[in-house]
């Protein structure tokens, strides 16, 4: 069995990366991510599975070296904080618009603008709904513990080749600074250029027959053309959102009342239903792990369980839409924040279900 | 002992805080317990206030988080304006004789000094403050064994600090020492 480890969510991101058998990390540093590249140029990895890291003059220059890499059929990542993130949104919408896979890690802090390195979950709307131009999504896993910062590098990087289409791993500062036990994946060999031409036939890998050309774009001026790829986007978005809704349950079999949160917020909410629980309230936590596809239809389906859903986040009201949207007006749903880098404690989102839902 | 321990560790950054709590959090690993270390994390190392929350749990930890402690380690002025309040009562405050100026305000939590930076001074080793208290601590409440805390050293220090380990353990024993009550 592999050894339990102590370390942080961000040093697990990269320990899982080189493990999966990643070809290329492309980065440029940010607090509160920054042990991400750190740990990789510590590994050195170049040394051992041939993996590439690299430290980019800017965001916008990591994210097309990823696009690059994506074409070519590597398994390719970048990583950021918010400001980062922003920068990097002009490629994704591009790696979406080639359907290419790739994974991108945000450790999100607070804004707008250059913000604060404190935590936050205030990027919600930019990754769920868009971020970049056009109509396209991004596969988003939310991580709530050091152990699914490494899961979810490979579950990110699957997700994204079975559909061709970018990952990311969604987390903050309080999972990324964190320090837990974790059991890391056993080493994986990288893809050979072999099994690339064989999985991915769409890659770019040089002229490999005379009458074969593939073309990496999102480029299409016939609009006739452009729709018809829409709609291939929106078909496989579809698929996605029938087939991969990931999501985890606390408490929630006899709740009246129940808590949504994702990421670190969950662990706050655990320990607020915990507390719940001891004073005889029946809550309950339902913890979306993939945030888009969303976690719609078992919340439709606690709509007409629960008395009153509270969904708790760190900023000012962003998943609190979803989860109306996916509950129709069918039960009453608030929202608890704090903003800014400031952290809820268990005892205040106890404090806010009692005034916001139970006694209002 | 109690199933769970909610410790926070509070001080100036380069007063050893948060390598005495991943200390600890490696001592816990070592005894196959639950751990979590959450740093403040940020400008704290170049001076500021820095603090980190440690939780050693025989269960699955929840939250890493905490509104209240089991225990607080303070180690200076502004940490004990911060974090008095929020040991929870019948809980402990450990506290630096050298950091801390006037009383302890709380009658309902038990309160212990180590004069660690005198010590340090007296073994001519700044460096040995944060094992200082953490021997302090130790005594008064054995959450982790010693020969835990000397593994957890050894898993925490790179390999060129292992020659170090001697001394900490001194450092410790004498913490243990010289822990008093108030």
């Amino acid at each position: 069995m592999e050894e339990v480890k102590l370390m942080k969510g961000n040093e697990a991101i990269a320990h899982a990366a080189i493990r999966y058998g990643t070809d290329g990390y492309f980065g440029y540093p940010i607090t509160p991510q920054s042990e991400i590249m750190e740990t990789l140029m510590a590994e050195m990895p170049w040394k051992t599975t041939g993996m590439v890291v690299l430290q980019a003059e800017s965001e916008i220059a990591a994210i097309n070296m990823v696009y690059g890499g994506a074409g070519s059929g590597k398994r390719v990542m970048t990583s950021s904080s918010s400001p980062g993130i922003s920068l990097k949104l002009e490629g994704i919408s591009y790696i979406a618009g080639a359907e290419l896979p790739c994974l991108i890690v945000n450790v999100m802090r607070g804004g707008p603008g250059l913000g604060t390195i404190q935590p936050s979950q205030a990027d919600y709307f930019q990754t769920v709904k868009g971020g970049g131009h056009g109509d396209y999504r991004l596969i988003t896993l939310a991580p709530y513990s050091v152990q699914e910062m490494a899961d979810f590098v490979a579950l990110g990087f699957d997700l994204a080749f079975r559909y061709a289409n970018p990952a990311m791993i969604l987390a903050d500062g309080i999972i990324g600074q964190m320090m837990e036990k974790v059991i890391l994946p056993p080493q994986r060999p990288r893809k050979t250029e072999e099994e690339i031409r064989w999985e991915s036939p769409w890659a770019v890998q040089g002229k490999l027959k005379p009458n074969k050309v593939n073309v990496i774009t999102s480029l299409e001026l016939d609009p006739a053309v452009m729709e018809e790829n829409n709609l291939r986007f929106q078909a496989k978005y579809r698929q996605i959102e029938a087939s991969e809704v990931r999501y985890e349950e606390f408490l929630c079999e006899d709740a009246e009342y129940l808590l949504v949160a994702f990421g670190s917020s969950a662990r706050m909410c655990r320990k607020a239903v915990e507390l719940a629980r001891e004073e005889g309230l029946q809550a309950g936590l339902l913890r979306p792990i993939t945030l888009w596809p969303f976690s719609s239809k078992v919340l439709g389906a606690y709509a007409q369980k629960v008395k009153g859903i509270l969904s708790v986040e760190l900023n000012a009201g962003q998943m609190v839409e979803d989860v109306r949207l996916a509950v129709n007006g069918k039960v009453k749903v608030e929202h608890f924040g704090r903003l800014g880098g400031i952290v809820f404690t268990p005892n205040e989102i106890l404090s806010a279900l009692k005034e916001k839902i139970i006694n209002p | 002992m109690k199933h769970e321990i909610e410790i926070i560790i509070a001080g100036f950054g380069g007063q050893g805080v948060l390598s005495m709590g991943k200390i600890l959090a490696y001592s816990g690993l070592t005894e196959g317990k639950e751990v979590s270390w959450m740093p403040s994390y940020g400008p704290e190392q170049r001076g500021g206030t820095a603090n980190v929350t440690v939780i050693l749990s025989n269960n699955p930890i929840s939250s890493p988080i905490l509104n209240a402690y089991d225990v607080a380690i303070i180690l200076n002025q502004p940490s004990l304006e911060k974090f008095e309040s929020k040991v929870k009562p019948g809980g402990i405050l450990l506290y630096d004789g050298y950091g801390i100026h006037g009383d302890i305000g709380r009658k309902d939590i038990r309160v212990y000094r180590v004069n660690a930076m005198d010590a340090a001074t007296e073994m001519k080793n700044e460096k040995a403050f944060n094992m200082l208290i953490l021997g302090g601590l130790l005594k008064i409440v054995p959450m982790v064994s010693l020969q835990s805390v000397l593994m957890g050293l050894k898993k925490s220090l790179p390999e060129r600090h292992h020659k170090l380990i001697p001394m900490n353990e001194i450092a410790i024993r004498k913490g243990m020492e010289i822990v008093c009550a108030m």
